[in-house]
């Protein structure tokens, strides 16, 4: 097991440097120049070409592509992403808490998504084709198709306007993570708690599970086994929606006024910030290369046959 | 009386209407085997699992299982599971799919021994031992630490004929125990099943259409086709006269297959001539 680990992150190296060089190089593909982007954000009135490349000198655009990718990846190895075009701050300095902030967001949401989805999951694949089973599907149906702004903000006005339970925004404690969470769980349980469901249903039909019930072992130690192998299929997806759910926070962030990743990039974007750019895809990137091999390693562990591959 | 006395079973498969097992009345006499033959989908797995009743919830069977003075259908859940195993025991057609494909082999025999008799470990382990060794299966402790997928289909058809064993069960259910075999590793199966019901003295249902098999093993026969039984007698009577057209066919069809072998088997020869 342990050498599989090592081998899996080694994998994960080579596929990070190509994610950087393509982080780079779209970004390097924008029609716009940098320096005139810099010059605007700094409010100067009148754009001249000698100021223009004087910017360029000072940013160190006119050095060679590649020589530039070189330092700039030598520098995001320390989280050193340069500094903001539109502030003039380091990029990690707006970053770093701005991720701290999702990933606590994300984590608390997935753990609740990955336990509904399960309970759920589990209980539908028993009652198989009866009135519960078809009830969550249906109205798990309807969750996933109410989009998740609408959803949030008629949480905001039903919790945190008319009944003024919980706050309607911030993270100044507990309570402010319990609307955001619930909107991500709703949105995302529903539709990962079928993976579970239909891995559930393949495997009540497995040979083995009929064997260990000719054997007389009690469903309780039945459901184990059962849970063992289901579970096998659906915590890969598990793993991989971490990250999606960290790219995908914006809207519940800017409806809850989330101090995150997504209302950051969404003015990185709009401002043109390059570095502020670069270093948020750099960031989401390898948290998918961070959570696939986490997934990979994970599946490993609970399915001896995939140890031997790779 | 007989060991098992399976009366006007019928069973229905509620999701699409169609029924799966037509009035169908057998018995099983103390000490003897008895054959199932037929195609597939005839109703011969159906037959086993609905004496172990172990039907998916939309299956519905009636009718009456009699098992050495117990009607079966109508025990309650608890009672029918501690009879599953300790005095039903079942061998698959799959050894390969038998077992959790996430666990050693040994934990699920583990938990089937710790079940039906309270073992500790070391017990399970010295048990298990002999009954493995018995099958031919060396280095028990060894397999017993193995994934399904480090063992061969025949292997893990021995480590279930060594469960059954242990468990010194009163009816054998084996369903297509050699079908997904290679022919030695038949063989082999076919002996330790031999040896099984000769240790045990117990009764066997054997399931399989392989009739090289069951002329074998079986006293008894019954044919099913679609669902119903078409004939039924002791083995010598139907592999010497059949009644039933279908019958007739099997054993016929058998015959010219094992003829084909026997050329084959007697050199080059035997191709040429055809």
């Amino acid at each position: 097991m342990g050498s599989y680990i090592s081998r899996r992150i080694a994998l994960s190296i080579p596929l990070l440097a190509v994610i950087s060089f393509l982080t780079f190089l779209l970004v390097n593909l924008s029609p716009l120049d940098p320096a005139e982007v810099v010059l605007q954000a700094q409010g100067v009135p009148m754009i001249t070409d000698e100021l223009l490349t004087q910017t360029k000198q000072e940013l160190g655009l006119d050095r060679p592509f590649l020589i530039r990718y070189w330092h700039w990846a030598l520098s995001c190895l320390q989280l050193d992403f340069g500094h903001s075009y539109v502030t003039g701050q380091p990029v990690w300095s707006q970053l770093g808490p701005a991720f701290l902030h999702t990933f606590k967001l994300t984590i608390v949401s997935a753990a609740c998504m990955i336990f509904f989805s399960i309970v759920l999951g589990v209980i539908c694949a028993w009652r198989e084709g009866k009135l519960l089973d078809r009830s969550v599907r249906g109205i798990s149906f309807f969750l996933t198709a109410i989009p998740s702004y609408w959803l949030g903000a008629m949480l905001v006005w039903l919790v945190a306007v008319k009944l003024d339970w919980l706050p309607t925004s911030g993270m100044e404690s507990y309570r402010s993570y319990i609307l955001p969470v619930m909107v991500l769980t709703i949105s995302y349980a529903s539709i990962y708690f079928r993976f579970v469901r239909s891995a559930m249903i393949s495997n009540l039909n497995a040979d083995y599970v009929l064997y260990a019930r000719a054997c007389g072992l009690p469903e309780k130690k039945v459901t184990v086994h059962l849970l063992r192998n289901s579970l096998q299929v659906a915590i890969s997806v598990f793993c991989m929606a971490i990250p999606v759910l960290l790219g995908s926070t914006v809207v519940v962030e800017n409806i809850f006024a989330w101090p995150g990743l997504g209302s950051l990039t969404v003015n990185a974007i709009l401002s043109r910030d390059f570095p502020m750019i670069q270093a948020y895809v750099l960031v989401l990137a390898a948290a998918f290369v961070v959570f696939n091999a986490l997934a990979d390693v994970l599946q490993a562990a609970m399915n001896p046959k995939l140890r031997k591959d790779l | 009386m007989h060991l098992l006395e399976v009366q006007h079973l019928h069973v229905t498969d509620r999701h699409t209407g169609s029924v799966l097992l037509r009035d169908s009345s057998f018995h099983v006499k103390q000490g003897s085997c008895l054959a199932i033959v037929g195609e597939s989908g005839s109703g011969k797995s159906v037959t086993c699992k609905s004496i172990m009743r172990l039907h998916k919830a939309w299956i519905r069977q009636t009718g009456e299982i009699w098992f050495k003075g117990e009607e079966l259908s109508a025990l309650p859940e608890r009672q029918m599971r501690k009879k599953r195993g300790k005095q039903l025991a079942m061998i698959l057609q799959h050894g390969m799919r038998a077992f959790d494909p996430t666990c050693v082999i040994g934990v699920q025999i583990g938990e089937t021994l710790k079940e039906h008799y309270g073992w500790s470990r070391a017990e399970i382990e010295a048990n298990m031992s002999l009954a493995m060794m018995s099958v031919r299966l060396n280095n028990p402790v060894e397999l017993m630490n193995k994934y399904p997928h480090q063992l061969s289909g025949g292997m893990l058809q021995r480590v279930m004929i060594a469960l059954a064993f242990v468990l010194e069960p009163d009816l054998i259910i084996a369903d297509e125990p050699t079908t997904a075999l290679d022919t030695i590793a038949q063989f082999e199966v076919v002996e330790q099943l031999i040896a099984l019901r000769e240790r045990m003295n117990g009764a066997m249902i054997l399931v399989s259409h392989d009739l090289g098999i069951v002329r074998r093993l079986a006293d008894d026969i019954i044919v099913m086709k679609d669902g119903e039984i078409v004939e039924r007698g002791s083995a010598n009577v139907i592999f010497s006269a059949a009644q039933h057209a279908y019958t007739q066919r099997l054993v016929e069809a058998n015959r010219a297959l094992n003829g084909h072998f026997e050329r084959l088997k007697g050199g080059g020869l035997g191709l040429v001539e055809h």
